[in-house]
C-alpha cells in the first residue's frame, strides 16, 4: 500500500531481494552437493557442502577453531590499536604544521597504496617468525588509513567553532580535546573502521603466508594436510568472520556520525 | 575582469612557488634523514650480520641483477600474470558490475555478498585454485583475477546506477537491443567508474598476484624474492623488493596520468 503511494517499499517488497539472494545461495549449495553425488565433480578436489558442514564440529574440537579466532583478533586489536595510537597524533602533526602536511600527506597516500604485505620476508629476517612480524606488518596497513581520515577530520573542522574556542582563551591542548577531537571524531571512526580491516586483512594473510599463528595457519595447515573438508570449512569460517567485522564495524561507525 | 582573474591565478602560482622550496626542503631533508637512519642501523651491529645491508649494498646487487637475463625472465612470467588476471578479473567485473546495477532487484539481492566478500583476505583462496588449477602461473592468475574482480564488479555498480535514466529512455525509444544499449549507452558512460575500477583492481591484483608466487613458484618475480630469502641473500632480496614497488607505484601512476587526461 506504502508503495504504491510513492512513500517507503513494504515488507514483502523490501524482503524478496535479500530472500532471492539467499534462495540462490541454497540452491547453488544444492547443486554443488548433487553434483558431487553424482561424481560429476572429485570430493576430492571440491568436498560436498554437507562435508564441509560435518568438519565444523572437528575444527573445533582438534583444530582449536574457537582458540585460534581469538589469537587472530587479538593480533588484529593490537594492531589496529597501535596503528590508532601513532596514527592520530601524527594526523594531528600533519594538519597543525601546514608544511608538514603539504611535504608528507601524498607520501603517506603513497604508502596506503603500497604492496607492503610483499615485503614479508623482510620482516621475517627483522622479526623473525612470530608474532611481532605479523602485528609489525598488520600495524603498518593500518597506519596510513588512520594518519589520513584523522587529518582530513581535522581539516574538516568549522573555522568558526575554532574561533569561538580560541575567543575563550582556550589553550592549544584544551581547544584540542574540546573542540578540534569530537568534530573530527566521524573521520577518526571511519579511519578506526578502515585500521581494523586492513589489520584483519594482513593478519590473516601473514599468518596463512607464514604458517604461524591463529586462522591463517589452520588454512595453510589443513592444506598441506589435504584435509579439504576441513580446509574449506575453515576459508568459509574466515570469510564469515570478515564478513561480521565488516558489518559490526559499521554499526559501530554509524554511532560517530551525528547524523546516523 | 580578465584582469583580475589573472592577477588572482598569479598570485596563486606565486604561492605555490613560495610553498614549493620549503617542502622540497623538507622532502629532501626526511629522505637525507630516513638514509642516514638506515646506514646507521646497517652498520650498528644491532641486527644479524645481513639482515640489514647498506643501501649501497642493496644498488650494487640492483644494478647486478638488472644484467642477469633470467631476472627479464622472471620479470616478463609476472607481467604476463598480471595482465591475465586483470584482464579476467575485469571482463568478470564489468559483466556482474552491469548486471548489478542495471537491475535494482539484481543489486539488492546479490550486491550485499560482493561487498561484504571485497574486504576478506583472497589469498586464503590459494589453497583451493591450487588444488582445482595446479600449482603453475593459473593459480596465481586465478587470485589476481579474484582481487581485481570485487573493486572493479563494485565500482562498475556503482557507475551505472550514475547513468542519467534520460540516456536510457533515448535508447528504449530508439528501440535498441540489450547489447547495443551496452556497447553504445553503458559502456560509454562507463569510462570513469571502469578506469577507477581498474586502477584499485590492479593493485590489488599486483598483490594478489605476487603473494601467491611468494607462497609456492617455480618462476616470477616472487619466487626470485623467496629464491634469496632461502639463500640468505637479503641485499638483492631488498633490491627485487624494491622493483615491485616501482612496478606497483609506476602502474598506479600510469592509471592515475591516463585518468587525469581523460578528465580534461
Amino acid at each position: 500500500m506504502a508503495s504504491r503511494d510513492g512513500a517507503s517499499p513494504g515488507f514483502a517488497q523490501r524482503a524478496a531481494p535479500i530472500l532471492a539472494g539467499l534462495l540462490t545461495l541454497a540452491a547453488l549449495a544444492l547443486l554443488w552437493q548433487a553434483a558431487c553425488r553424482a561424481g560429476y565433480i572429485n570430493k576430492f578436489v571440491a568436498p560436498a557442502p554437507l562435508d564441509i558442514a560435518r568438519s565444523f564440529p572437528h575444527l573445533f574440537a582438534e583444530e582449536n577453531l574457537a582458540g585460534r579466532f581469538f589469537q587472530t583478533f587479538a593480533e588484529t586489536f593490537l594492531s589496529a590499536g597501535l596503528a590508532v595510537a601513532v596514527g592520530i597524533p601524527l594526523g594531528w602533526l600533519l594538519h597543525h604544521k601546514k608544511l608538514a602536511g603539504l611535504a608528507f600527506e601524498s607520501w603517506v597516500g603513497g604508502l596506503a597504496a603500497a604492496p607492503l604485505v610483499l615485503a614479508y620476508p623482510l620482516f621475517l629476517v627483522l622479526f623473525g617468525r612470530n608474532t611481532a612480524t605479523i602485528v609489525a606488518m598488520s600495524f603498518l596497513s593500518g597506519l596510513p588509513a588512520m594518519v589520513l581520515k584523522t587529518k582530513e577530520g581535522l581539516d574538516g573542522t568549522k573555522r568558526v567553532l575554532v574561533n569561538v574556542g580560541l575567543s575563550f582563551g582556550l589553550k592549544p591542548a584544551t581547544l584540542f580535546r574540546k573542540i578540534l577531537l569530537p568534530a573530527a571524531m566521524p573521520s577518526i571512526a571511519n579511519g578506526v573502521r578502515l585500521a581494523l580491516i586492513f589489520a584483519l586483512i594482513n593478519v590473516v594473510g601473514v599468518e596463512f603466508l607464514i604458517n604461524f599463528g591463529g586462522l591463517g595457519e589452520l588454512i595453510d595447515g589443513l592444506a598441506q594436510r589435504w584435509e579439504l573438508p576441513s580446509m574449506f570449512g575453515a576459508i568459509l569460517f574466515v570469510i564469515l568472520t570478515s564478513v561480521f567485522f565488516f558489518w559490526a564495524t559499521g554499526r559501530v561507525e554509524k554511532w560517530f556520525h551525528p547524523h546516523g | 575582469m580578465a584582469e583580475r582573474s589573472s592577477s588572482k591565478v598569479g598570485a596563486r602560482a606565486r604561492a605555490r612557488r613560495g610553498n614549493f622550496a620549503p617542502v622540497s626542503l623538507l622532502r629532501v631533508a626526511a629522505i637525507l634523514l630516513l638514509w642516514a637512519l638506515w646506514e646507521g642501523a646497517a652498520r650498528s651491529g644491532w641486527f644479524y650480520e645481513g639482515a640489514l645491508p647498506s643501501s649501497f649494498a642493496i644498488a650494487s646487487s640492483g644494478f647486478h641483477l638488472l644484467a642477469q637475463p633470467d631476472f627479464y625472465v622472471n620479470l616478463g612470467v609476472t607481467l604476463f600474470e598480471i595482465a591475465a588476471a586483470v584482464a579476467i578479473g575485469s571482463v568478470l567485473g564489468i559483466s556482474v558490475g552491469l548486471a548489478l546495477g542495471a537491475s535494482r532487484f539484481a543489486g539488492k539481492a546479490f550486491e550485499p555478498y560482493v561487498q561484504y566478500l571485497a574486504p576478506a583476505p583472497k589469498i586464503i583462496f590459494l589453497p583451493v585454485f591450487m588444488v582445482l588449477l595446479g600449482v603453475d602461473s593459473s593459480s596465481k592468475i586465478a587470485i589476481g583475477a579474484l582481487s581485481c574482480f570485487f573493486p572493479m564488479a563494485l565500482s562498475v555498480a556503482a557507475g551505472v546506477r550514475q547513468i542519467d535514466p534520460v540516456l536510457l529512455r533515448v535508447g528504449r525509444s530508439f528501440r535498441l537491443t540489450p547489447s547495443q544499449t551496452i556497447a553504445k549507452i553503458y559502456l560509454p558512460a562507463l569510462t570513469a567508474p571502469i578506469a577507477t575500477g581498474l586502477r584499485l583492481g590492479l593493485g590489488v591484483a599486483i598483490i594478489g598476484t605476487l603473494l601467491s608466487e611468494l607462497q609456492m613458484s617455480n618462476s616470477g618475480l616472487g619466487f626470485l624474492i623467496m629464491q634469496d630469502y632461502g639463500r640468505f641473500d637479503i641485499a638483492e632480496m631488498y633490491a627485487v623488493l624494491a622493483m615491485v614497488f616501482l612496478l606497483a607505484a609506476l602502474a598506479n601512476g600510469l592509471i592515475a596520468r591516463g585518468l587525469r587526461i581523460k578528465g580534461r
